[in-house]
């Protein structure tokens, strides 16, 4: 593709992507469609292979068979260093944040930037405070990481996954093991980064209330495959027992607990 | 009776399976090193944890076999009116054998097991995936810097053992037992030859490069949280030690 990106094609498309851990078939024939440019929230239980199919976005993670397809490249053929060139398009943020705790928060934010980049020192540092003020931090740039809240680590974790400004964010449960109040403020957080970068945005997640928030799609995985896809209204309408058990959060029905 | 057959096919194809992971991850490495950029920080930063700050423990280690080694041989040698020789056989024994083996077990157990420990940490709260997907190689930020610092430290950490080994000897013989110093020393220098420590760094080398390895991949499979990262540490000082004494018998019978 020469320049022009084609804003109506989608950003990541996976393709019948099967995977199987020990003996459990954990994705079996994934179809998706990530928008550009949109936040889609996978949602699912706990063990149902939502991490899974995240880390084959990225490419931790080899398929059994299928593809991910990145701006018509299709990663899952890639070696190590052809699929860097393509991470750099990608910042993840991780469930339990993995800031490096060898690092502070500064030298953690200015990673990216030191390893992909040949700006000086004093450009860095400057990149490095606009980012943490983008998610509501100052002046913490001398602290360690094992100083820090949940929620900060989150937060720090975050401004790291933007520092190169990505053209797609990926977030492996973002509130998850936090408060309600401070699930709120990452999944505003969620929001204005959106806003800001205009990223295309794919979160996995079982809060329901703080997908229904975030998401301009919802993609449920349910038994490996994606049993309903659409906006947050075709979920709140939807009659699907499996979808109405989830989101209605209730132990009895077709799901069975893990 | 099949049990026990089944057992052991497990145990060796596991251990095969491992020596070729470990040995895929040597490759890597290998092929790793060489590109820019070197990131000598990092391995400075390595070379201070596996060799400046075992150090102290070397030294200890070192002056106790040196000096034990001069009363045991001198209780030997003594009944065959041989005792000028302690001093050669003291040195000889540290530079070939005690210096490079007792300096690798012991850095394994402060060094080898310390790499399992933070790497295998860092395997389980994510930051080798989080390196990983922030496009920076983890064998080349986190494997090759051990490497290094673990080939060229321990024979340092050797030539410092074998030193304070023999000044041991020297103390225990020349001040405890009366032995004639001229003679102490010139036994020393009569019989052991610049090859006998050379021998020893060799395989000192060696064994830095197995105890880095064995760390850094066990610390690299670490699965389930605090108690894997335990396991980690210890199969790593355990697999380690076992192969830096096999290892010490077949490099030895090569250097003969």
């Amino acid at each position: 593709m020469d320049g022009e990106r084609d804003t109506t094609r989608p950003a990541i498309q996976v393709v019948d992507i099967h995977k199987t851990l020990g003996r459990k078939v954990v994705l079996d024939g994934i179809n998706l469609d990530i928008e550009r440019g949109k936040t889609t929230v996978i949602i699912g239980q706990s063990g149902g292979g939502k991490s899974v199919l995240l880390k084959h976005v990225i490419g931790l993670m080899k398929p059994d068979a299928g593809q991910v397809v990145v701006d018509d490249v299709d990663i899952t053929t890639l070696n190590d260093r052809e699929l860097n060139e393509v991470r750099k398009k990608f910042g993840m943020l991780f469930q339990g944040g993995a800031l490096f705790d060898s690092m502070t928060v500064g030298e953690n934010v200015a990673f990216p930037l030191k390893e992909h980049t040949d700006k000086g020192e004093k450009e860095i540092r400057e990149i490095v405070r606009e980012k943490l003020q983008q998610v509501g931090l100052k002046g913490i740039e001398h602290m360690m990481p094992a100083e820090l809240s949940g929620g900060m680590k989150k937060r720090v974790a975050l401004a790291r996954a933007v520092a190169l400004d990505p053209e797609i964010v990926l977030f492996d449960e973002p509130t998850t093991g936090l408060d309600p109040v401070t699930s709120d403020a990452i999944d505003d957080l969620i929001i204005s980064t959106h806003e800001h970068t205009k990223a295309t945005l794919v979160v996995i997640s079982h809060d329901i209330a703080g997908t229904f928030k975030v998401a301009h799609k919802v993609a449920m995985i349910y038994q490996g495959n994606i049993i309903l896809e659409g906006t947050p209204d075709d979920f709140r309408n939807s009659s699907n027992p499996v979808v109405r058990q989830f989101i209605e959060r209730k132990a009895e029905g077709p799901i069975k607990i893990l | 009776m099949r049990a026990l057959l089944e057992y052991v096919g497990r145990m060796s194809y596991r251990l095969l399976v491992e020596a070729g992971q470990m040995v895929m991850m040597l490759a890597s490495a290998m092929s790793w090193l060489p590109r820019p950029p070197l990131k000598l920080s990092l391995i400075f930063k390595q070379m201070e944890f596996v060799g400046v700050k075992s150090t102290t423990v070397v030294m200890l280690t070192g002056a106790s076999t040196g000096a034990v080694l001069a009363l045991q041989t001198y209780y030997g040698f003594s009944k065959f009116n041989a005792e000028t020789m302690v001093g050669a056989i003291v040195t000889l024994s540290m530079t070939r054998e005690l210096g490079p083996v007792l300096t690798a077990l012991m850095v394994t157990a402060r060094a080898g097991s310390g790499m399992a420990t933070e790497l295998g940490t860092m395997r389980v709260t994510e930051q080798i995936d989080a390196l990983e997907v922030m496009a920076a190689n983890p064998i080349k930020h986190l494997v090759v810097p051990r490497l290094v610092a673990g080939v060229l430290m321990l024979p340092v950490l050797t030539v410092i053992s074998v030193f304070v080994g023999v000044f041991g000897g020297y103390m225990v013989g020349v001040n405890l037992l009366h032995i004639n110093p001229g003679l102490f020393m010139s036994k020393v220098y009569e019989i052991v030859e610049l090859p006998d420590l050379l021998n020893g760094l060799v395989k000192s080398a060696c064994f830095g490069l197995i105890l880095s390895l064995v760390g850094c991949y066990k610390g690299f499979a670490t699965t389930g949280g605090a108690e894997g990262v335990g396991r980690a540490a210890t199969e790593a000082v355990v697999l380690a030690s076992v192969l830096i004494l096999i290892s010490d018998y077949f490099l030895t019978a090569l250097m003969f």
